[in-house]
């Protein structure tokens, strides 16, 4: 049997991710169905995340399924000293599909490598977040009608947000345009930069984030800057204003820009700019329902096709 | 009558020679192949002139051959050594030992956060860069310079 897994999918082809948007625009369109009826998802948080939970069992009920798991591993085995693998084959008798976060890096990986259960890896530590980063492409993909050739900006904790990682990986062959916008204590790590020289992708690395700095931006892909990412909280006191995006700074923008956070937001969105039409991030987070959706139907074998012809949706 | 500037080291029946070790990497190679449990004839020789490296660390092993792990694992740490298979006194082989270019349970990865430092399971790497000496974990994807990376069975902390 092919393991359906989805663990990461930074080497997916255009064709895959295509593939995987068209699904979640299919789910959109009708995000309530059986189509899963008889199925239990399992939800593994070994490491708590509300906002990601939530989404994926959201997406299971959705879709008919129940819905077993744990929000908190300190009430299971893992505490007792119990190996992942254990754990992992343990479930795997109950469960269709596995969506697991994991404090540790790879994770997923050797989750999907211990059993043919599908494993959907909702997040391996500081390494790899592939629904957020399938919810992020969807988002770019419906507010700009394409993927290539967009000036992508990226602002905040570069050095730290694994969401602009992955983003920055995926996008990395549809050739964008980054800009890369950030305090020195949190810019871009340079492996990150050496990946897009590899690749010939353009990047542009800035401090400044003003209105002339972002003119020319299609996706404004922000983040939080958190104090405790600090070692020196003098250059925190000093940057901490600066990469906040206000409501005057929109006036000269593209008319088809969006801009996205992975939230929470604390301040680095001006509250005044929600209801601009530039605004998206709210939309996004719902966007991760539909791209969750599809991902639990691919790794169930479930096509295109198959949701095309759905006879149990529910309207 | 000039004098025998060779070294004087008894020449191998059967066995296998390690030659061109750098000096400061001679007991990491005696560790790494258990030496100090072995049971025939071994010597060691360090600081030898070395037309190639300056100074150099050989070691002569009686009656062993090494296997194709023990290679890879030398590879990780010096990857510039030379094995020379000596039958019935005659060099048979010498092969210059490289990088493969996947390491499995040979070393450890560096990310204390990886899961294959947490759990009891395999370490796997993909050799990335062979000039530079690069590695990339399979599992945290983290990529990592070979020559720091620590050995498991030093430690025996793998099965």
């Amino acid at each position: 049997m092919v393991n359906r897994s989805i663990v990461s999918i930074a080497d997916y082809s255009h064709e895959k991710i295509q593939y995987l948007l068209d699904m979640a625009q299919e789910m959109e369109a009708h995000s309530n169905r059986k189509i899963l009826e008889g199925k239990v998802v399992a939800t593994l948080f070994f490491e708590p995340s509300t906002r990601t939970r939530l989404s994926f069992e959201t997406a299971a009920n959705r879709l008919g399924a129940r819905v077993i798991g744990f929000a908190d591993p300190k009430a299971t085995s893992s505490t007792k000293g119990e190996t992942l693998k254990d754990t992992i084959k343990m479930v795997s008798n109950y469960a269709d599909v596995i969506v697991m976060r994991h404090r540790l890096e790879g994770a997923a990986k050797y989750a999907s490598e211990v059993t043919d259960t599908p494993i959907i890896n909702a997040g391996d530590g500081a390494n790899l977040h592939p629904s957020q980063t399938m919810l992020d492409l969807y988002s770019i993909y419906k507010t700009q009608g394409r993927l290539n050739n967009l000036n992508i900006y990226m602002v905040g904790d570069l050095k730290y947000g694994r969401t602009v990682h992955s983003l920055l990986m995926a996008l990395s062959t549809y050739n964008p345009t980054f800009h890369f916008i950030a305090p020195k204590e949190l810019e871009m790590p340079n492996e990150y930069k050496m990946y897009c020289k590899k690749r010939g992708v353009n990047y542009i690395e800035q401090r400044d984030f003003t209105a002339e700095t972002i003119a020319d931006a299609d996706i404004i892909y922000m983040t939080r800057v958190q104090r405790e990412r600090f070692t020196d909280l003098m250059e925190y006191e000093r940057v901490k204003d600066a990469y906040i995006l206000r409501k005057a700074m929109l006036e000269g923008c593209r008319a088809n820009m969006k801009i996205l956070h992975p939230l929470p937001r604390v301040n680095e969105i001006e509250r005044s700019i929600d209801d601009s039409p530039h605004a998206y991030y709210f939309e996004q987070a719902g966007n991760g329902l539909f791209a969750r959706e599809a991902l639990i139907c691919h790794v169930l074998g479930i096509t295109l096709d198959d949701l095309k012809n759905d006879k149990t949706i529910i309207n | 009558m000039e004098k025998r500037k060779d070294l004087l080291v008894a020449a191998l029946e059967n066995g296998t020679v390690i030659d061109h070790i750098p000096t400061e990497k001679l007991f990491t190679v005696a560790n790494l192949l258990k030496l100090d449990t072995f049971h025939e004839p071994v010597l060691i020789g360090n600081n030898l002139n070395s037309n190639k490296i300056g100074k150099k660390g050989m070691i002569k092993i009686a009656n062993r051959m090494l296997s194709d792990d023990e290679i890879s694992r030398l590879a990780v740490v010096c990857p510039n050594i030379r094995l020379c298979i000596i039958r019935d006194y005659e060099v048979v082989e010498k092969k210059e030992v490289t990088l493969p270019d996947t390491l499995e349970n040979v070393v450890r990865c560096a990310n204390p956060v990886c899961i294959s430092n947490n759990e009891p399971m395999r370490s796997f790497f993909y050799v990335t860069d062979k000039l530079h000496g690069m590695m990339r974990c399979h599992y945290c994807n983290k990529e990592q310079k070979i020559e720091n990376a620590e050995f498991y069975q030093l430690f025996n902390v793998k099965p």
